[in-house]
């Protein structure tokens, strides 16, 4: 396990907290009729994206999907601007012009969630060929869902990235579900990691709700990648608590006691009891870091509800670059 | 000025954009050989047919600070990455509310004309045109390709270059001196006074034909290229017609809403254009089929000189004589 200060495990908790706070946040507003369109909920999986991005500079660039608050928090956005944007207000990262499945910081290497499954990662490829073409060692994670490994271009980019030895990570995040459909009834084998190896890419799963496991083996693999020898497969085992997006349009066909299963596996409240058991955190520390977190969420609201709608005309810019 | 086929342009419009500017990169299926020699392999990358990856890889590249020139091949195997094609690299630049630039040239090959049959021979333009945010250009010389290669290479959008599969031979004139062909720039091929027809790609060789043979007849054509279908010249195809108060579209996509639909209807729907129209505009277009394979099939749904010569007649009034009925002397 790599040393680490109690620094980095505070920070860890404190981001993870800050993805579950801000997602729940959303969900109330969703309810609440402020948030238009889509929302598909990282609640459950926050050790996932904190585990992996603990693991990256600024420099390195991550792809995500539909699901990307999480990832987008923990590779450094600003929650305001995240928030604004989710509420359609011109404050917002993309101006109100994306929404939440098209959520992007690219100044923090935050190259874009993005709504059609599995597209994410043919982008990937590009930003890791550049990658490589930069001769540094920077490195590209993606991230999708046990879904987007039965896409054509799942397929193609796992082979591309192995032939040209890109410095990419592959990161599944299996939660067992695709909307509504069990993976065990679209996957043919019992793990997803086991399909990289037709690519000569070396594969592990992992418990994904154990932030120190998920960090420990997207260590390995950004090592790797750093070091030139090319493209790794990470499969998470997590699980969403809500279901595939916010507001009912279909029902939720998951069996509610697999659903509080999960929940007693939080990786929150296993990293608590962790950080509790290890001297690190205890409980009035972690009642002041919720304080902190909810400030934060609160006032990323409140810019949020207080920023101006877009122009409807501003629809019309932006097509192009200059 | 020297001679140079089209392709041979296009390659020399890569060359010296590839050495002009150290972030571009080649992907193809088939290696470009000439490229790879000068430019190396790691910059001219032969790819698995994978289209979805390799145009998708092309986003990613792009906004990551690099020039990628992907070439697709086969206008028809690009439908294999619509996906990768007009949800995301078209769409990017605006979903992100313009965090990034992302030039990219994607090139295809289209048309008819080599037996190629249903599944390689398409002229798909019209459907990319419908999709916001692509730039799309159309060369039918070796000028004009080289030119505008340069231009959309330089761009910082994405851009689609469709380039005609019976073209590639054809020679034409190439100034030494290095030239770039401004996107959105139609040409005027050839001027004329009784009525405009504006050509697409290989069809401005036959309308260029058609407008020598009626020369003869005392009518006078004008042939206008738009070069560009994305963004059009609107103005320079209006005032053309506003001119001879006749238009003939020629393009060999399928009739229904094929490029020439935009034509005329941006003609027609200008209230000032439309005014001076003395007769309905008309389009020679593919019929509503595939491609078919034997070459008899194949030659009758491709526009050719007689279908646009009937066209030129329907609009001028019928066959005439200089200083005839419906010739711009009355």
């Amino acid at each position: 396990m790599t040393p680490t200060t109690r620094n980095d495990l505070i920070g860890m908790y404190t981001k993870m907290l800050t993805i579950r706070r801000f997602e729940e946040r959303v969900a109330q507003e969703y309810a609440a009729g402020a948030i238009p369109g889509f929302i598909h909920s990282y609640i459950g999986q926050e050790a996932v994206a904190v585990g992996v991005c603990e693991n990256l500079r600024l420099d390195d660039r991550i792809v995500s999907n539909h699901r990307g608050h999480g990832h987008c928090i923990a590779k450094g956005a600003d929650v305001r601007r995240m928030m604004a944007e989710i509420h359609g207000r011109k404050t917002g990262y993309c101006k109100g012009k994306g929404g939440s499945m098209h959520i992007a910081d690219f100044s923090v290497g935050m190259l874009g969630a993005n709504g059609i499954v599995c597209a994410g990662l043919p982008i990937a490829i590009g930003a890791a060929l550049a990658a490589q073409l930069e001769a540094g060692d920077r490195v590209v994670v993606v991230f999708f869902g046990d879904g987007a490994s039965n896409e054509g271009e799942f397929h193609e980019s796992l082979n591309l990235a192995s032939i040209w030895k890109l410095p990419i990570i592959f990161v599944c995040e299996n939660n067992l579900y695709g909307a509504n459909t069990p993976v065990g009834d679209v996957l043919p084998t019992s793990t997803i990691a086991e399909r990289a190896g037709a690519y000569a890419i070396p594969a592990k799963t992992v418990d994904g709700n154990d932030v120190l496991e998920v960090r420990e083996a997207a260590r390995g693999a950004v090592a790797g990648a750093r070091s030139g020898a090319g493209p790794s497969f990470l499969e998470f085992k997590t699980y969403r608590w809500h279901h595939h997006f916010e507001g009912g349009y279909f029902p939720d066909l998951r069996r509610p006691e697999e659903i509080e299963a999960w929940k007693e596996k939080c990786p929150i409240k296993r990293f608590e009891e962790k950080l509790e058991e290890d001297g690190v955190l205890d409980r009035q520390g972690r009642e002041a870091i919720d304080r902190e977190v909810m400030a934060k969420i609160e006032d990323a609201v409140r810019f949020a509800v207080n920023s101006p709608y877009p122009d409807p005309e501003d629809a019309l810019k932006g097509v192009y670059s200059e | 000025m020297r001679k140079l086929s089209y392709q041979q342009a296009a390659l020399e419009a890569l060359q010296e954009e590839f050495r002009r500017d150290g972030k571009t990169l080649y992907m193809s299926e088939h290696v470009n050989e000439p490229l790879r020699q000068e430019f190396g392999a790691a910059r001219v990358r032969e790819t698995p047919i994978s289209e979805s990856a390799f145009v998708g890889a092309g986003v990613g590249l792009a906004g990551s600070g690099f020039r990628p020139v992907v070439d697709i091949g086969m206008a028809t195997f690009g439908f294999v990455a619509m996906d990768q094609m007009v949800n995301q690299a078209a769409k990017i630049t605006y979903m992100f509310g313009g965090q990034a630039e992302f030039p990219i040239l994607y090139r295809m090959t289209i048309g008819t004309g080599k037996s190629m049959a249903a599944q390689h021979c398409i002229s798909p333009y019209p459907m990319y045109m419908n999709a916001p945010g692509l730039k799309i250009i159309l060369p039918s010389t070796p000028y004009d390709i080289k030119g505008l290669m340069k231009a959309a290479i330089r761009d910082n959008n994405p851009v689609i270059s469709f380039e005609h599969m019976a073209l590639g031979d054809t020679i034409g004139d190439v100034p030494e001196e290095e030239y770039v062909i401004p996107l959105g720039v139609a040409d005027v091929k050839r001027d004329g006074a009784d009525v405009t027809v504006v050509a697409l790609a290989r069809m401005v060789h036959i309308a260029l034909d058609v407008a020598s043979e009626l020369e003869e007849e005392g009518i006078s054509v004008e042939v206008i290229d738009p070069r560009t279908l994305v963004p059009l010249d609107r103005d320079t195809i209006r005032a053309s017609v506003a001119k001879t108060g006749r238009l003939v579209v020629v393009d060999e996509a399928c009739q229904t809403c094929g490029a020439a639909a935009e034509i005329i209807s941006l003609v027609v729907e200008d209230g000032d254009t439309y005014e001076l129209l003395k007769a309905s505009p008309k389009r020679v277009c593919a019929p509503d089929v595939p491609v078919p394979f034997s070459p008899p099939m194949e030659q009758y749904v491709a526009p050719d000189k007689k279908k646009v010569v009937t066209a030129v007649r329907q609009v001028i009034g019928k066959k005439l004589k200089i200083g005839g009925v419906g010739s711009n002397t009355t």
